[in-house]
C-alpha cells in the first residue's frame, strides 16, 4: 500500500486551519472575560462538571497515548495494552484522595494545598521545583513529538512546526488564560474521542462490528502470541515500578491538578473526575481496536516502514479505511491534541513561577492584583519561549523516556507531599521540603543510572540501576523521608492548624467566613 | 471538643477509611493484573473464545473495575457524605 503521509495533505491543512480559527475565536471570547488573576488561572471557577471532565480528559489524552499506544499495539499486540490500562488506573486515586481536598484547600496550584498549614516560603520553593521539573520533561516530550509528527503528517519542516505550536499555544494562554485553555481542551477532547470512535467503527465494519472477530483475525495472521503477554513485561519488578509511577503520577501532574480549581465546588470536582474517567477509559478501550485494526489492515511492516516506533499506525489506518480525507482529519486531530496539551502544561508552569515563586515567595503573599496578573502573563511568555527553545534543542534526541520520567517525578515529588499534608497531622515544613526535594532528585538520579538512559540513550552495555522506571524505589523513599523528617522536626503550629484545615477540607472555603 | 467538631472528625475518619480501602482495592486489582502478565504469560494467552484471550478480557475488566470503584465512591459521597456535610454546616449556624 502506498501512503500519502509526508507530503502536504490538503484536507489535513484545511481541518487544522479550521481548528486553529475556531480556537482563536474562543480565545478572543475568553480574553474579554479574563480580567483578573482568578480568571486567568481558574476560569473564574465557572466550569461545569461535564466541561471539566472533558477538559481533564483532553489534558490527559496526549498525542503520545493516541498515536503511541495504537502504534505499540499494532507492532506488539497485547503488550501495548498494558500502557492503556496503566494510564487509566491513576484516576480512581485522583478521585479518592486528591480532587475534593484540592478544590477546597487551594486557589491556583497544588502547592497551595501542601503549604496550607506549613511555612509558605520553603514549601513553595520545593513545590515549584517539582512542578517545573515535571512540566519541563513533559513539555520536551510533547514538543519533540510535535515536531516529528507534523513533519511526517504535513510535510512541514521541524523547526517551523515547533514555532507554530509554540506561537498558537502562547496566544491561547496569554490572552484567554484558563478559560480559553479549558475550551481548547474540550474541543480537542470531543474531536479526539469522536475521531477515534469513528475510526474504530470503520475498522469494525469490516468485521461485522465484532471486536473479537478483529482480534481473531490478528491471531490468525500473526500468531496467537499477539493476544498474549510478550517481552515487554519481562521483569515483574520493572512492571510494578512503571505501574506505580503511572498510577500515582497521574495524581501529581500539575496541569491535571490545576483543573480542579476551575469548578465552583468540591461536589463538581467529584463529578468531573467521574466524567473524565469514563471518557478516558472509553478512549483506551478504543485503542485496543485501533491497534489491532492497524495490525490487521495496514500490517506491522508497512507501519514500521513509515516510522520505526509505530507512531503512524493510527493515521495509516485512517487512510486505509477512510482515504486521504479521513487521514487529513485524524492528522489535524493529532496536531490539535499536542497544541492543547502544551497549552495546559505552559499554564501550570506559569502558575508555579508567578503564583508560587513571585507572589508567595518574593512578595511574601502580598502582591497587588494587577501585579499578579502582569507577572502571570510574563511567566506565560517565558514558558512559551522556553518550550520552543527546548523543542529545537532536543531535535533528533530520543525523548520517549521523558513522559515516564515526568510521571516518576510527579509520583515521587508531588503526590507524597500532597497526601501527607492533607491526611497526616504530624507533617512539618521540613518534612514536606525534604520529601519533595528527595522525590525530585532521586527520580532524576535513578533515571539517569537506569537502562532507560544508560542502555537506550547512551548505548552502554549495562546500567548500575536495574529498573527502567524508578517509581518503586523513589515513591516509598519520598514517603519515608517525609515521615522521618517530620518526626524529627516538631512543628507545633502545623499540627495546631490541622483542625482548621480539616474543617475547610470538608465544609469548603465558604465555611471559613462562618 | 464541641459536638460539631466531633461530628466533623467522625466524618473525616469515615471518608479517609473509605478512600483508603478503595485506593487499596484499585492497587490490588491493577498490580494483580501486572503480576499475572509477568508470571502467567501462557495462562493469559489462553483464548476463551476465538479472539478473546484471558489477558485481553482481564485488561478490559481492570478498566471496568476503575469505573465501578469510582461509582461506589460517588454513590457514598452523594448520599452519606454530602448530607453529613450539610448537617454539620447547619449546626454551625
Amino acid at each position: 500500500m502506498t501512503s500519502s503521509l509526508g507530503s502536504p495533505n490538503v484536507a489535513a491543512i484545511l481541518f487544522f486551519l479550521l481548528f486553529v480559527s475556531v480556537t482563536l475565536v474562543i480565545t478572543y471570547w475568553a480574553a474579554r472575560r479574563t480580567r483578573s488573576t482568578e480568571h486567568f488561572y481558574a476560569a473564574g471557577r465557572s466550569v461545569t462538571g461535564l466541561q471539566n471532565g472533558l477538559a481533564l480528559a483532553g489534558d490527559y489524552m496526549s498525542a503520545a497515548s493516541f498515536l503511541g499506544i495504537a502504534g505499540l499495539v499494532a507492532l506488539s499486540g497485547f503488550d501495548g495494552l498494558i500502557y492503556s490500562i496503566g494510564f487509566l488506573v491513576g484516576w480512581p486515586v485522583v478521585m479518592f484522595l486528591i480532587a475534593e481536598p484540592l478544590r477546597n484547600l487551594g486557589r491556583y496550584t497544588f502547592a497551595d494545598v501542601v503549604a496550607y498549614r506549613l511555612r509558605q516560603t520553603p514549601v513553595r520553593i520545593a513545590a515549584a521545583i517539582g512542578t517545573l521539573a515535571v512540566v519541563t520533561f513533559y513539555l520536551i516530550a510533547q514538543m519533540v513529538g510535535a515536531g516529528n509528527l507534523i513533519r511526517l503528517l504535513f510535510g512541514l519542516q521541524y523547526e517551523w512546526a515547533i514555532v507554530i505550536v509554540g506561537a498558537v499555544m502562547m496566544a491561547y494562554v496569554l490572552f484567554g488564560g484558563m478559560l480559553a485553555t479549558t475550551w481548547v481542551q474540550i474541543v480537542k477532547a470531543v474531536l479526539l474521542l469522536g475521531g477515534a470512535f469513528l475510526l474504530a467503527i470503520m475498522v469494525l465494519l469490516r468485521f461485522s462490528l465484532n471486536p473479537l472477530a478483529l482480534f481473531a483475525s490478528a491471531a490468525e495472521q500473526f500468531g496467537a502470541r499477539v493476544l498474549a503477554p510478550g517481552q515487554l513485561v519481562a521483569d515483574p519488578l520493572d512492571a510494578l515500578s512503571l505501574g506505580l509511577a503511572l498510577m500515582l503520577g497521574t495524581a501529581g501532574l500539575p496541569h491535571i491538578l490545576m483543573r480542579f480549581y476551575t469548578v465552583p465546588d468540591a461536589k463538581t470536582a467529584r463529578t468531573s473526575v467521574s466524567y473524565a474517567t469514563a471518557f478516558i477509559g472509553f478512549f483506551y478501550l478504543l485503542t485496543f481496536i485501533l491497534g489491532f485494526g492497524a495490525m490487521v489492515i495496514v500490517g506491522p511492516d508497512a507501519i514500521k516502514a513509515v516510522d520505526k516506533g509505530g507512531n503512524m499506525a493510527a493515521p495509516l489506518l485512517a487512510e486505509a479505511v477512510g482515504g486521504e480525507g479521513f487521514l487529513g482529519f485524524i492528522a489535524a486531530v493529532a496536531f490539535a491534541t499536542i497544541l492543547a496539551v502544551v497549552a495546559g502544561l505552559t499554564l501550570s508552569g506559569a502558575a508555579a513561577l508567578s503564583h508560587d515563586l513571585w507572589v508567595n515567595v518574593v512578595r511574601g503573599g502580598h502582591a497587588p492584583e494587577h501585579e499578579q496578573f502582569v507577572v502571570a502573563r510574563i511567566a506565560t511568555v517565558l514558558g512559551g519561549v522556553a518550550s520552543i527553545a527546548l523543542g529545537i534543542v532536543f531535535k533528533g534526541q530520543n525523548v520517549a523516556y521523558m513522559v515516564g520520567l515526568a510521571f516518576a517525578i510527579a509520583a515521587s515529588a508531588n503526590f507524597p507531599a500532597l497526601v501527607l499534608s492533607v491526611f497526616w497531622r504530624p507533617f512539618t515544613t521540613r518534612g514536606a521540603q525534604a520529601s519533595m526535594i528527595v522525590g525530585t532528585l532521586s527520580a532524576l538520579l535513578l533515571i539517569f543510572l537506569s537502562p532507560t538512559i544508560q542502555v537506550s540513550v547512551l548505548g552502554r552495555a549495562s546500567a548500575p540501576f536495574p529498573l527502567r522506571n524508578p517509581g518503586l524505589v523513589t515513591i516509598p523513599l519520598s514517603f519515608v523521608v517525609g515521615i522521618v523528617v517530620s518526626l524529627l522536626t516538631k512543628e507545633s503550629e502545623a499540627g495546631e492548624r490541622f483542625p482548621s484545615m480539616q474543617h475547610r477540607l470538608h465544609l469548603g472555603p465558604e465555611a471559613d467566613q462562618a | 471538643m464541641s459536638e460539631r467538631q466531633r461530628a466533623l472528625e467522625a466524618l473525616a475518619a469515615a471518608q479517609w477509611k473509605l478512600a483508603l480501602r478503595l485506593t487499596t482495592a484499585m492497587m490490588a486489582i491493577y498490580f494483580g493484573f501486572i503480576l499475572l502478565v509477568a508470571w502467567a504469560k501462557p495462562l493469559l494467552g489462553q483464548q476463551l473464545v476465538p479472539g478473546l484471550s484471558l489477558g485481553i478480557l482481564l485488561g478490559a475488566l481492570v478498566i471496568v473495575a476503575a469505573w465501578v470503584l469510582i461509582r461506589v465512591y460517588v454513590r457514598w459521597a452523594n448520599s452519606h457524605y454530602d448530607s453529613a456535610v450539610a448537617r454539620i454546616r447547619e449546626s454551625g449556624r
